[in-house]
């Protein structure tokens, strides 16, 4: 047997971030900062890196593509639409970087049907902080072959190794994609009734549902809604307030009239995210943290990969 | 940290596995009954036996005691006492595992969790359950179904195999090409951590707060703990099912049609194979009408609307037949498509009728690299003249080689050993991986380097260190021996069947 998979297969791109990223020196990677708030504790000064940019490889009959991290999720977006490919994530802004998405690990607007966006990542090759450049995962759809550092890494906003090229799993990008809005309906009556909406969302006062599939499979639940009321309309996608983002029980949606009174906002129902606009006090909501055997879990695997705390120092997932 | 976190596992698993360099059984014993009571602490040589190995062709490895825990409280009892005396601990589900990965090593406690088997609530509203870890997948489902919903994933052994094992392992299932492996499925997880505490990872809302150690645990083999409380996402049942059976005359016909489908934009529920040998096995026993002079078939299952799954239905059977299907039969009604399943799921036992051993990998490929992957199978198997039978997960890549043979047969081992190396080699040669749902356990441990660097291991090693300093849980699992030392060793000599 011989070692098949060497650092050789990187990249120019890729072996020029790890230079960049070194071996010391508090290191922080920026995309474009869209999500710069994210995990913020106190931040401290530290050299900035950024990840490359551009798709590497893009795949139809595998249904993956091979992306640089710094790649504006908008550019690839655009590219995955050419070749009739959907990789459902989507960021705040278009310039977003995917490495940005998969780091903060936030969900696209499509999780209904979709899942989480911690479920697209096939493979990630990202520099660790003694400025090794490494991979988990594999570019296959279907992997567990060791343990699973990806699932890791989505959500640690580069706080235990900093991303430099992903491979995505892709979807089929649907015909047809229809986005309706009704005053009557109930939101949860929608969830009960459809099988698989990309999108239900619900702003007290507004239901809106994105519909996305074959012609016939829109069509098909177009007709489905309408025995529901007949007050739908076709509509844009609705916009998002881009304030905060908190995280309920799906079922306790039903309550976000009265929880979320004092500003706009707009509950994904079936998923539990809530979406609020800037007008809510920040100390708001505060949410429950980890119980202490997690806690100190997590402690204990930032100490173990970043043991002098130098990648995005003042960040806490 | 990590340094000293290695020479001590080191040092334990060289104790644990020296047979008598550990204390005798009798105190470890006498702790265990007095914590859990008698009945349930099993030491007999049979019980030893039958725990001793999973569904794999790895030789049983006699535990030094197995414990039928019932409760949280119990589970930690037996992990303060196992760690109190020195001794590994191996949890285990059902046992269906097929790569070693519950089999004991190091005069191991066993801990099985078959008799925490209640589902604790089921919840309509945020399409949800919470289970304990030994209730058996298919229970889950048909307990869920009358509600209108299920638990997709569905490992061919969803009959004997738990909820708890299918975490350890990620497992996967025909129907995660659509809805995604078991990870996707589980939003928490309680666990006894290796120091005895209890935590939850994940949780029921729509995102937890600090790193996704629900995710790193799972798949993680018993080597972070053990789950004894799981919440699974449950999926809405399908307004209509499409079951199709595809006739090709040969597997390069099945494989190209496997391309196209997926090419054409399509994502069935389902896209399995089974090839010529598979076939007359599994016809023999289950009767489903599968065509006997076929080189292989399809099983492709569509789900959707009424309207949506029949237009796929129409697209998938154009396909087929442009890619040279002799016929394409439509499942008519409910008990036809479960005489169809109940062929694809019942191919491992059917095998026993042809010879008393196997060995099967569990190997991925990219998708597009199926043709030339399963021509490559068949000349290996033939080459090491040995009868090799595929049944597998066509529209992930996830290939199910089965090398049949019986072990009596002088000289077979070392031509099955060959073959399994071999294919495993073909497969990473156009970028596959080890496997894609069993788990590497004890089998394919040894394998990894094809796969990652040393640096790469070492990335995963960190991670298990920091949940098991000292490397008590489940040892010699996953991750190759002293793998930061580049000193890869193989699987103890006479581990085969």
């Amino acid at each position: 047997m011989s070692v098949s998979f060497a650092r050789s297969d990187a990249s120019p791109a890729l072996r020029a971030f790890a230079a960049d990223v070194g071996a010391e020196g508090p290191v922080r990677v920026v995309g474009a900062k869209s999500q710069w708030h994210r995990g913020r504790v106190a931040l401290t000064d530290a050299r900035e890196v950024r990840a490359p940019s551009g798709i590497v490889s893009l795949e139809p009959a595998e249904l993956i593509v091979r992306v640089g991290a710094g790649t504006p999720w908008d550019e690839l977006d655009q590219a995955l639409s050419a070749e009739g490919m959907l990789c459902p994530i989507d960021g705040p802004s278009p310039l977003s970087t995917v490495g940005g998405l998969f780091s903060v690990g936030d969900s696209g607007f499509r999780r209904l049907r979709y899942g989480h966006v911690r479920d697209l990542l096939l493979e990630a090759r990202y520099v660790t902080a003694t400025g090794d450049l490494v991979k988990a995962g594999a570019p296959v759809v279907k992997n567990v072959t060791g343990f699973d550092l990806c699932r890791l890494l989505v959500g640690a906003i580069g706080t235990l190794g900093l991303i430099g090229e992903v491979v995505l799993r892709c979807r089929p990008r649907p015909q047809v994609q229809q986005w309706l809005v009704s005053r009557t309906v109930d939101p949860f009556a929608v969830r009960d009734c459809l099988y698989q909406p990309s999108f239900i969302g619900w702003n007290g006062q507004q239901t809106y549902v994105c519909l996305e599939g074959s012609a016939v499979e829109v069509r098909s639940d177009t007709q489905t809604l309408a025995r529901l009321s007949s007050d739908w309309a076709e509509t844009a996608m609705p916009p998002f307030p881009r304030g905060r983002r908190l995280s309920r029980r799906p079922r306790d949606l039903r309550h976000a009239p009265e929880e979320f009174s004092g500003g706009a906002w707009l509950a994904e129902i079936g998923v539990g995210v809530v979406h609020l606009d800037a007008s809510f006090p920040p100390s708001a909501f505060e949410q429950p943290g980890p119980d202490p055997a997690v806690r100190s879990l997590n402690a204990d695997l930032k100490r173990a990969y970043d043991p002098t705390g130098r990648l995005n120092p003042g960040v806490t997932p | 940290m990590f340094k000293r976190a290695w020479r001590a596992r080191q040092k334990l698993t060289a104790a644990a596995v020296a047979y008598g360099a550990v204390e005798s059984d009798s105190e470890l014993l006498r702790d265990l009954r007095s914590a859990i009571g008698p009945a349930r602490v099993l030491a007999g040589s049979a019980e030893k036996v039958l725990y001793g190995k999973d569904a794999s062709a790895i030789e049983p490895v006699a535990p030094s005691v197995v414990c039928l825990v019932e409760t949280v409280a119990e589970v930690q009892a037996c992990v303060r006492i196992a760690t109190r005396h020195g001794r590994p601990i191996t949890p285990r589900g059902s046992g269906t595992g097929l790569a070693g990965g519950t089999v004991p090593l190091g005069r191991a406690v066993v801990l099985s969790t078959t008799k925490m088997n209640r589902i604790l609530e089921i919840d309509t509203d945020d399409r949800l359950a919470w289970v304990e870890p030994g209730v058996l997948n298919l229970d889950l489902s048909k307990a869920t179904i009358p509600l209108g919903l299920y638990y997709a994933p569905d490992p061919s052994s969803q009959q004997t195999c738990s909820i708890g094992g299918n975490v350890g392992t990620n497992a996967g299932g025909p129907h995660c090409l659509l809805h995604g492996v078991t990870s996707a499925h589980i939003l928490a997880v309680e666990v006894v951590l290796p120091n005895g505490e209890l935590a939850m990872l994940g949780g029921t809302g729509a995102d937890s707060p600090g790193l996704d150690l629900r995710g790193a645990f799972i798949g993680s083999e018993g080597t972070m703990g053990i789950a004894t409380r799981i919440a699974v996402r449950l999926v809405g049942n399908p307004p209509a099912v499409r079951t199709l059976l595809a006739d090709f005359r040969t597997i390069r016909e099945a494989s190209n049609a496997v391309t196209s489908v997926i090419s054409a934009g399509m994502l069935p529920a389902a896209l399995e194979m089974m090839d010529a040998n598979c076939i007359k096995a599994v016809e023999n026993w289950a009767k489903a009408g599968l065509p006997l002079d076929a080189g292989a078939v399809l099983l492709v299952e569509i789900e959707g609307s009424e309207e949506g799954a029949a237009a796929e239905a129409e697209a998938i059977t154009g396909i087929c037949r442009n890619e040279g299907a002799r016929s394409v039969r439509m499942a008519a009604d409910a008990d036809e498509r479960a005489l169809l399943w109940k062929a694809r799921k019942s191919a491992f036992g059917a095998i026993a009728n042809l010879k008393p051993n196997y060995y099967l990998h569990d190997a991925v490929v990219p998708r597009t690299r199926l043709t030339e992957i399963m021509e490559r199978v068949l000349e290996i198997a033939e080459q090491n003249d040995l009868m090799v039978l595929n049944v597998f997960h066509a529209g992930d890549g996830n290939l199910h080689p089965l090398l049949v043979f019986d072990k009596r047969e002088p000289g077979v081992m070392e031509r099955v050993h060959r073959a399994g190396t071999e294919i495993i080699e073909a497969c990473v040669a156009v970028g596959g991986v080890l496997s894609g749902e069993h788990g590497i356990g004890l089998e394919k441990r040894d394998y990894m380097h094809l796969v990652f660097s040393e640096l790469d291991l070492a990335q995963q090693a960190i991670l298990r260190n920091v949940w098991d300093p000292l490397g008590r849980w489940n040892p010699e699992k996953v991750l190759p021996s002293g793998v930061r030392c580049g000193e890869l060793q193989h699987v103890p000599e006479g581990a085969w069947v």
